[in-house]
């Protein structure tokens, strides 16, 4: 029982610890002018958000920001960065207004969270109310994410898909028009 | 101790926050869509961290194991992180675009431009 409590508690250790280093992460983030070190400083709170996620148990989820969060994400900011100014202008007055209006969003947050079920209860509601039918294996795949993306909410995952295609077809339509440049702009 | 039960939204909240600031205070675009993607990112956060059990394991069914964390916040978090990923990549589309345009991805600089040509026009 001794090993069981001592467990538990290194648990939510290492789930606090890695929540202090993103926020961490985060707030050198926002300090940062050079957008290079800020995009491997936003790749670097992925991966440790990937991490979080392992600890919290949502593996599939983990898999999914390492590969597209940490890794196309990043990729995708670096290729913007060379086709743009890697340094960030000063800005011309101090951003005062939008701290406080940040900081009271923030409190006004916190304030209603205070209220929502405490960390890893299990009587939450969450725990209660359909997870368990869907932890009762009803697809025969043991995988119960898989069997949720896949199968109760399989249209879900369709329209994941078109929201996909559409922002690459976006994308293509936006960056072609470079080849006859000019052309584009005659207005 | 009412904080502490709380960390994790505490956390979240704070990245969310932060992202909003980000967004709102920033004038490059590139920094924004970062900020953009840090406030996505909390709402992983959000969703995830409740369905966590102390003790419990990934939601992968095994005879040996009888207590799994919640699977539903990981199916939609499982959405939420491609479509998050589509909006940041057509965000860059269109940042790389303004550059084009406008030779400059700073606020500033693209708001004057535009003032300019009004007033240039007659």
């Amino acid at each position: 029982m001794g090993r069981r409590r001592g467990g538990t508690i290194i648990e939510t250790l290492i789930i606090n610890a890695l929540l202090v280093l993103m926020a961490l992460a985060v707030l050198v983030l926002a300090r940062t002018r050079n957008l290079f070190a800020v995009v491997v400083l936003s790749g670097v709170y992925s991966f440790l958000m990937a991490t979080l996620l392992v600890a919290l148990d949502a593996v599939d989820v983990a898999m999914t920001e390492a590969a597209v969060g940490a890794g196309v994400s990043t990729v995708l900011l670096l290729g913007a960065l060379h086709l743009c100014k890697s340094e960030e202008a000063r800005p011309a007055h101090r951003p005062w207004l939008p701290l406080a209006l940040s900081g009271a969003t923030g409190l006004l947050l916190i304030y209603g969270a205070l209220d929502l079920p405490d960390f890893a209860d299990p009587a939450a509601p969450i725990h209660r109310h359909v997870a368990p039918r869907y932890l009762q294996n009803e697809v025969d795949v043991p995988n119960v994410v898989t069997a949720v993306l896949a199968s109760f909410r399989g249209y879900d995952t369709l329209g994941e898909t078109t929201v996909v295609f559409t922002a690459g077809a976006g994308i293509v339509a936006l960056l072609r028009r470079r080849r006859h440049k000019g052309g584009g702009d005659a207005q | 101790m009412e904080l502490l039960a709380h960390f994790s939204h505490v956390v979240a909240v704070f990245l969310m926050v932060a992202g909003l600031y980000v967004v709102m205070a920033r004038g490059n675009l590139i920094k924004k869509l970062v900020g953009l993607s840090v406030f996505q990112t909390s709402v992983y956060l959000l969703y995830i961290a409740p369905g966590k059990l102390i003790g419990g394991t990934a939601p992968i069914l095994a005879p040996q194991y009888g207590l799994y964390s919640n699977p539903l916040p990981h199916v939609l978090i499982l959405t939420a992180i491609v479509v998050g990923v589509a909006t940041l990549a057509l965000g860059l589309a269109l940042a790389v675009r303004i550059r084009e345009a406008y030779g400059s991805i700073e606020e500033d600089e693209i708001i004057a431009a535009d003032n300019a040509a009004e007033e240039a026009r007659p």
